[in-house]
């Protein structure tokens, strides 16, 4: 119990006085995952819309598999990843392995079916009387398009924000293939908040475990409020 | 202008319109009237482009709009729709009244002449900033009119525009509507349940009943000489009596279970049909009031029931079937009649209009 408790006083001063280590794997953490929802966004609100759009054979068998996919383990993305990219896989000579940059894929790759079906889930709730409506106010397909998703924007937000919780909080896939290492400089490491977390604790260095699962929560939270304010618009 | 040929549409199994044909010409207001779920919103779905019809041809200016999907945008820019349960796009009044114009590519500067005109003409001036998920049903349905009118249409197809509305709405709708009709000449087809509001707006209504038109016409025409029975009793004709044509004397009645009434009819003798006679038509007399003027179906009877409704009063007379009045009060009290009295119910032979029962 007061191991616990001076766990907890540690973790504050490591907060307080901007420990580098501490801050540089939430710094890390934020752009990685924050460029993995980028990413993700740019694929999975065009896909969801063609797919929510579109008509087209086996559309709802398409929305189940995405649907099944939302809880896609992080370890099965990090092993797919891990293969196509390791020195043998097909991608093996682009040496991404052990890069920030294969987190940000495996990230990516993670909420891509979330994103996607949240995203079709956005615009299916658009009233119908919308679509008539802009259909008989002369839309082209493209303004249509353009201002179905004006309508369906805090709902395609919402996804976002989703999207970037489940990236920033999961560990199988970044340890797979970042390996949370501690390079020298900066863009060459790639040990995360949760990456970092599960090694110190391993480690019985608790207090920077605490720490950082403050700083993990903190962002969490945020996002949470972020999503709140977002559905009470 | 709009030329419906036998235009038939079903969702899966369910058949909604049969066969509509009508023709409505341009700078025409048109009423579609008919009991719900009668294919009203359907028909005008069809006509905007909005659904794909199973059967038949729209023809507007002479384009089979179903069958040129190229001109499809084209035939979409030259109409207008306000829908029953208008959906407001989440932002400010402005925008959602704008949204036509931008599709247009209208420059900005028009485009806010033209809103501030149009929310003027529906009574909304001023509303330019505030968030139309805020506004009253009255005041949505202005804003969907206006969004509607605002892009200046050769057609404006407009689907129970005044449903559920506090009364200050319909009314300047209504206004609206003829303003806007007379002013541009703008061809205007809506739809209502609401058979008065047909009669005061349309230049000729189709009543649809089944999936068809029962009836095109003017409103005089379908209020006064319905060609149905249905058609009659829907446009509010509380006398509906079902008889046969007998052959009298060379001019011709119908026999009503042994009752003789006086009527002209195109059908022959034996033809199985129902009279409507209007309630306002009837007139009743005490059974002692000595001669009706000659000529008239004079029938005895007991009153069954009299019922106020607003200033007059209905009264519901059995002379072998039951035959309703609408007197003023002070009429009724003039004749001294209450349930249980004898009175003499007269109409004339032209006030009875003859349908052939299907």
């Amino acid at each position: 119990m007061y191991e616990i408790i001076e766990g907890f006083i540690e973790a504050t001063k490591l907060i307080a006085t901007f420990d580098p280590d501490v801050m540089a794997i939430a710094a890390r953490s934020i752009i990685v995952s924050f460029t993995a929802t980028i990413a993700a966004t740019l694929i999975s609100v065009p896909l969801g819309a063609a797919i929510s759009f579109g008509s087209f054979r086996g559309k709802k068998s398409l929305i189940n598999l995405i649907q099944t996919l939302y809880s896609l383990p992080t370890v099965i993305v990090g092993l797919l990843i891990f293969l196509l990219i390791s020195r043998v896989g097909p991608f093996g000579f682009m040496r991404l392995l052990f890069t920030p940059t294969a987190m940000i894929i495996a990230q990516t790759v993670l909420i891509l079916p979330i994103m996607t079906g949240l995203t079709i889930a956005a615009l299916s709730g658009v009233d119908p009387v919308i679509r008539d409506t802009l259909y008989s106010l002369g839309a082209t397909r493209l303004q249509f398009l353009v201002n179905i998703m004006k309508e369906a924007r805090f709902a395609i937000l919402m996804a976002v924000a989703v999207g970037f919780g489940r990236a920033i909080s999961e560990v199988g896939a970044a340890i797979l293939v970042g390996g949370n290492i501690m390079a020298s400089s900066f863009a060459s490491s790639t040990r995360t908040l949760t990456t970092a977390i599960s090694l110190e604790t391993s480690m019985g260095n608790i207090p920077t475990s605490i720490a950082l699962g403050i700083i993990l929560l903190a962002i969490a939270l945020g996002v949470n409020l972020a999503i709140t304010r977002i559905q009470h618009r | 202008m709009i030329e419906c040929v036998d235009v038939a549409k079903r969702f899966g199994s369910t058949v909604v319109l049969t066969g509509v044909t009508a023709r409505i010409e341009a700078g025409e207001i048109f009423a579609v009237i008919g009991p719900s779920g009668s294919g009203k919103s359907t028909l005008l779905r069809l006509i905007d482009l909005l659904d794909t019809p199973t059967g038949g041809t729209i023809r507007i200016g002479g384009t089979d709009i179903h069958r040129e999907p190229e001109r499809g945008l084209a035939v979409r820019r030259m109409m207008g729709m306000v829908f029953q349960k208008p959906a407001a796009f989440n932002t400010t009044v402005y925008e959602n009244i704008a949204v036509g114009l931008r599709f247009r590519g209208v420059g900005e500067a028009a485009i806010r002449e033209k809103v501030k005109e149009v929310l003027r003409m529906v009574g909304l001036a001023g509303y330019e900033e505030r968030r139309a998920r805020t506004l009253s049903g009255g005041e949505m349905q202005r804003v969907a009119l206006a969004r509607a009118i605002v892009i200046e249409p050769d057609i404006l197809l407009m689907d129970e525009p005044t449903a559920n509305l506090d009364p200050v709405s319909v009314a300047l709708i209504e206004d609206l509507v003829l303003r806007i009709n007379r002013d541009r000449g703008t061809t205007i087809v809506f739809s209502t349940h609401d058979m008065y509001q047909g009669q005061r707006l349309a230049h000729r209504v189709g009543v649809l009943m089944k999936g068809v038109f029962a009836q095109v016409g003017s409103p005089r025409e379908v209020f006064t000489l319905p060609a149905s029975r249905e058609v009659a009793r829907f446009v509010g004709v509380e006398n509906i009596v079902d008889g046969v044509v007998v052959s009298e004397n060379g001019s011709s009645a119908v026999d009503v279970g042994g009752i003789r009434i006086r009527a002209r009819s195109p059908f022959g003798a034996g033809e199985a049909v129902a009279l409507c006679i209007r309630s306002e038509d009837i007139r009743i007399a005490p059974a002692d009031g000595g001669a009706a003027a000659p000529g008239r179906n004079v029938l005895s009877g007991t009153v069954a029931a009299i019922v106020p409704r607003g200033p007059f009063s209905r009264v519901t007379v059995d002379c072998g079937f039951m035959i309703t009045s609408i007197l003023s009060w002070k009429k009724v009290d003039d004749l001294d009649i209450r349930e249980g009295s004898q009175v003499e119910v007269s109409f004339a032979p032209e006030s009875v209009h003859v349908v052939r029962r299907e």
